[in-house]
């Protein structure tokens, strides 16, 4: 169910503007990695490369290589549908489709991919809610709008519709950053149990979260304005936060960042 | 009370205030307060008056009619007795109307879609921009380009129809022309296309590029994302799309006038010359109508108004059935 990311030379551009510049880095299967970092460094553009959302955006390219297990998400026969249904995504916002029920969000990717039938459908259903612990606040409720929960259920749900699918890696991108404290608790112990099914990549703002949450942390940064974001280092979480390689992960984790 | 703070006394105050105390009483805000009612009521007004002159002039020709005015399929108010009835209008105005719209929503919806969804950048400015520009050309414009270019060759695609469909009946009967219902429809159908396009395409801009790059991270093609997210949070401008299309072809009057072929009573083939709607009709005796016939007329375009206003009630039932989830 997971599987190792192993990425090499990466670069994405927006038009002209080149965003991140020769990143690579390999990620563990059942493992959660961090990306930390300030505003602007890529950390977004980059976990967007890894499931080739980057490209929707028009006139956004990569170039470089992402390596899901032996399989190259940049090769010329890969189909970046497919690749996204093996790499799921968590955004920012929580984002449910504001259209249908809970029920009907967390089974939209089932029916994408021909999943079929009401028993099977509610098998998964409420074992992904179940995983995303969120069934049993909305079991009552499965046909009511998923835009009526919370904040933070919603992106319960969110993760619910992602998992649904049965991903081989999980993409989250500042999952916790619109939502209150006891929600972000939530979504961190969520991310603990997660991390035994799926590889997990998450975007934070929050070192604490980072320490919290993750195994490995990467750490990004910028030369200055209009300069590409680059990776750093990467290390063991532990290693990042009490002893980093480098001076300028040192400086940003202790505060004397800029 | 005693107990009770001067900041909590006043944050209890505001709480029982309700928002249209919010005025601050200053000069401008009681201008501006006079100013947006007085209009208000202003326009009421006209509309009433409007709706009582129509009325007062319709209810001497009602009691002059001999026939019945709601089943009767002729109209001869012009004779003694007078004798109208405003049923084969009905049917012809809505019968072409909703054919117009039949054909014209689902063509604009998907120009719409292409323009939104399918075609590179520069293509979907360029696109958009020129069906703003049609949607704000006068629908009769198009209206007589479809009576000199598109009738001549109607009686071919009717006969086509009839050959093919002709087991409904809506389709059947001998000797099919080019002056019939459909053939209105299908003017009409182009005359509303360009509005009904250019409404999709402002809903289909509305739509989040959150609900999309969710459908898109989950897996779904293009046409899947747009199922997905954008037809059902479009739903309900596209319903308001097709009836402000349904409501135009309703009241459009030139193009249909010389398209049909007066023929009287109401004929269910709708591919065979003759009908003849509210519009239309009007259009055709107001000039050499009599006291009568015009009083009769206007009560026929009062009718018209009742049916397009029953039509928006309809479409904002529809709408609102779903509201919980928009
Ligand atoms: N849609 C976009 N179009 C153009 N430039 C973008 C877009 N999104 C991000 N960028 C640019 O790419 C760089 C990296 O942004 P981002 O990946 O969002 O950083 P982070 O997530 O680390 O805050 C920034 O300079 C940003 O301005
Ligand atoms: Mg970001």
């Amino acid at each position: 169910m997971a599987k190792r990311i192993e990425v090499s030379g990466l670069h994405a551009y927006y038009g002209g503007v080149h965003a991140i510049e020769d990143i690579s880095m390999t990620v563990e299967p059942r493992s959660v990695t961090a990306f930390i970092g300030p505003s602007g460094c890529g950390k977004s553009t980059f976990l967007r490369t890894l499931n080739r959302m980057h490209e929707v955006i028009p006139g956004a390219r990569v170039e470089g290589k992402v390596m899901l297990d032996e399989e190259d998400l940049y090769g010329p026969s890969v189909d970046p549908v497919a690749v996204r249904r093996t790499v799921g995504m968590v955004f920012q916002r929580p984002n449910p489709f504001p259209t249908m029920s809970i029920y009907d969000n967390v089974a939209a990717g089932l029916k994408l991919n021909g999943v079929r039938g009401k028993a099977r459908l509610d098998e998964i259903v409420e074992e992904s809610l179940q995983g995303a612990n969120l069934w049993n606040e909305v079991k009552d409720r499965l046909g009511k709008p998923g835009a009526g929960l919370s904040g933070g259920q919603q992106q319960r749900l969110c993760i619910a519709r992602a998992i649904a699918v049965r991903p081989q890696v999980l993409l989250m991108d500042e999952p916790c950053s619109a939502l209150d404290p006891i929600s972000t608790l939530a979504i961190e112990d969520l991310i603990g149990k997660l991390k035994n099914q799926f590889t997990i990549v998450i975007v934070t703002h929050n070192m604490q979260q980072a320490a919290r949450v993750s195994d490995k942390t990467a750490f990004f940064n910028i030369a200055g304005t209009g300069a590409p974001g680059r990776l750093i280092e990467i290390d063991d979480t532990s290693k990042i936060f009490t002893n980093p390689e480098q001076k300028a992960t040192e400086d940003y984790i202790t505060g004397r960042f800029g | 009370m005693t107990s009770e703070t001067g900041v909590q006394a006043q944050a209890r105050a505001a709480e029982r205030r309700p928002m249209r105390d919010l005025g601050t009483g200053r000069f401008g805000d009681k201008l501006f307060e006079w100013a947006a009612r007085g209009s208000g009521l202003l326009v009421l007004g006209i509309m009433a008056a409007i709706a009582i002159f129509l009325i007062w002039k319709a209810i001497p020709a009602l009691r002059a009619n001999e026939a019945n005015f709601f089943t009767a399929e002729t109209w001869d108010p012009n004779a003694t007795p007078p004798k109208f009835g405003i049923a084969q209008l009905a049917f012809g105005t809505v019968m072409s109307s909703l054919i117009a719209m039949l054909i014209a929503t689902p063509v604009a919806i998907g120009i719409a879609l292409f323009i939104s969804f399918y075609s590179s950048r520069k293509v979907a400015s360029g696109l958009g921009y020129v069906v703003d520009l049609l949607a704000a050309v006068p629908s009769i414009v198009y209206g007589l380009w479809g009576v000199s270019v598109l009738v001549p060759h109607m009686e071919g695609i009717s006969k086509a129809i009839n050959a093919v469909l002709g087991w409904i009946p809506l389709f059947g009967g001998d000797g099919v022309g080019k002056a019939s219902i459909f053939t209105a429809g299908v003017v009409l159908a182009i005359m509303i296309l360009p509005i009904i396009s250019s409404i999709s395409r402002e809903v289909f801009l509305q739509v989040p590029r959150a609900n999309v790059e969710a459908a898109l991270a989950l897996g779904a093609t293009r046409w899947e994302t747009i199922r997905l997210a954008v037809l059902p949070y479009g739903r309900s401008g596209m319903i308001g799309a097709a009836m402000l299309g349904l409501g135009r072809a309703m009241g459009e009057t030139i193009a249909v006038a010389l398209v049909l072929t007066f023929v009287p009573g109401i004929n269910i083939h709708i591919l065979q010359d003759g009908g003849a709607t509210f519009a239309s009709n009007i259009a055709n005796s107001f000039s050499e109508a009599s006291e009568t016939g015009r009083g009769a007329l206007i009560a026929s375009g009062l009718v018209l108004f009742v049916i397009t206003l029953l039509i928006n009630m309809a479409a904002r039932a529809v709408v609102a059935r779903r509201k919980e989830f928009v």
